[in-house]
């Protein structure tokens, strides 16, 4: 429990002119430990993950992270070279799109390996042996290595974002609806895995999604967001089980059982 | 030899209120200033009529459920954990190392295999997967789950199947405090066996456990104890 929190989220908040984003929104994320953002479209979950990578810019709010060399910083206020460089080596993001994670202009080996080259490897066998582990680690048959991402499936696109992303070992991940295009029969799958990766790797992740189960089977915490703001927050079976605000119950109640 | 007796559960003054804002706001008083203690080596039965709050004080001791008033304190980690005001860290952890809860229902995971969602806690608690894979067979065995499902995942399971799995999986940790929803519910005659014996080496090992029963001969064979939420409650 003395263990350090890795992100410190504070006050968080994005307008749009007149519009709001986020609305001082704050958490704590702890390694190991995966954070399930829900709630309805619109209701800010993404503005998040945009605000912490970089992709927006945050009106106000610190988001205090611990770098692997130990030194603190704020990413909502850093240089952006220094992003960059932090971003590459120590957190991840997994697109709902494969499309807009992977470079579809290039074989799978090699969208595998490039995030490797970018932090310096450049070793050609030992980057092509690390790619084929990690086909392998995602269920990829390994005579795909050199095929176009264009002619995967559409899970199995999902499962080369995840390879692409992970290969670096970042200690944290983002990820914005990573099952959202998906079958039924292919969520399992990639969930499954997702489980598996997170707990071998002890990765932190915040996992933006509208499906409740998702948060059910991979996040210990849940935060419950509406309207920009979090309406609710806890152990994620303490607010499946047990939810106590109105939004949230609604939520819930408004899932159709299998 | 005598020991000084330390509850390893004690529930004070607990209050459970559940309101229903999707059917118009509607309050439902469940449990009303609830104590009771259980100790270790002892089996607590609870009872009372069906819908009287014993299932809601079991979930609500796991961190399940979130009380309004009152404690709920556990011997974790040689302190005591309240129950009702820990963050959800601490209540994992409590979790993970000190206050198992065994349901009647299994909540599977597509593609983990059966012996794998039994091991499961026994690795949390940091036992090497080999030797907790091992145990978790050996409990499988005992609950006649045949040797050909062991390695396939429980979604095609039959419902009694599912559940002797699920109690495996709550019996194979090294909980100092078990609570147990209704364990037995559907089981046969010889897995329901199973199961008492199961309580038994628990209580012998020291457990605290806590537990409804609806099938009268399971409960006079495990309750060391048997109290009605009625009495529970404070006059």
């Amino acid at each position: 429990m003395s263990e350090r929190t890795l992100l410190a989220v504070r006050g968080l908040t994005k307008r749009y002119g007149e519009r709001t984003g986020c609305l001082d929104v704050g958490f704590d994320l702890w390694p190991g430990e995966v954070l399930g953002v829900v709630g309805e479209s619109g209701s800010g979950k993404t503005t998040i993950l945009h605000c912490l990578s970089g992709r927006t810019v945050a009106t106000a709010g610190s988001a205090t992270f611990v770098q692997r060399d130990g030194k603190v910083v704020d990413l909502l206020r850093m240089p952006e070279a220094a992003r960059r460089r932090l971003a590459r080596a120590d957190w991840a993001m997994v697109q709902q799109n494969p499309r807009d994670g992977l470079r579809m202009s290039v074989t799978a080996g090699a969208n595998v390996g490039e995030p490797l080259m970018a932090l310096g490897a450049r070793h050609y066998g030992k980057i092509r042996g690390q790619a084929l582990d990690w086909l392998g680690q995602v269920e990829i048959p390994l005579d795909r290595v050199d095929d176009l991402p264009a002619t995967f499936s559409g899970g199995m696109q999902q499962r080369l974002q995840i390879a692409r992303s992970l290969v670096t070992r970042p200690r944290m991940v983002f990820m914005d609806e990573p099952t959202g295009g998906l079958d039924v029969s292919v969520q399992a799958r990639l969930l499954d895995l997702l489980r598996g990766l997170v707990a071998d790797l002890g990765l932190a992740a915040i996992i933006v999604t509208h499906d409740l189960a998702v948060t059910r089977l991979l996040a210990h915490r849940l935060l419950v967001m509406r309207g920009g703001e979090i309406v609710e927050s806890g152990l994620t079976d303490q607010v499946l089980d047990d939810p106590q605000h109105p939004y949230t119950q609604l939520l819930v109640s408004s899932v159709l059982p299998p | 030899m005598s020991e000084p007796v330390v509850p390893l559960l004690r529930v004070r003054d607990l209050a459970k209120t559940f309101t229903l804002h999707t059917q118009g706001g509607v309050t439902l008083p469940v449990l009303r200033r609830v104590s009771l203690r259980v100790d270790a080596g002892e089996c607590v039965v609870l009872t009372g009529p069906s819908g009287s709050g014993k299932s809601t004080l079991l979930r609500a001791a796991y961190g399940n459920y979130r009380a309004q008033g009152g404690q709920i304190l556990v011997r974790h980690r040689d302190r005591l954990v309240d129950m009702v005001s820990a963050g959800p860290r601490e209540v994992l952890d409590v979790r993970r190392a000190s206050v198992g809860h065994v349901s009647q229902f299994l909540r599977v995971i597509p593609r983990v295999p059966a012996e794998e969602v039994v091991a499961e806690p026994l690795v949390a608690q940091g036992i090497p997967r080999e030797r907790a894979l091992e145990r978790a067979r050996a409990l499988l065995a005992r609950l006649k789950i045949s040797e050909r499902l062991w390695r396939l995942s429980p979604v095609t399971f039959s419902g009694g199947e599912q559940q002797r799995v699920n109690v495996a999986r709550g019996f194979i940790g090294t909980h100092t405090i078990l609570l147990l929803d209704e364990p037995t519910a559907s089981l046969d005659a010889a897995s329901r066996g199973v199961v008492v014996q199961l309580i038994r080496e628990a209580r012998e090992r020291g457990a605290a456990l806590l537990g409804t029963f609806h099938d009268a001969d399971v409960r006079a064979m495990v309750a060391t104890r048997v109290v009605s939420l009625a009495e529970a409650e404070a006059a």
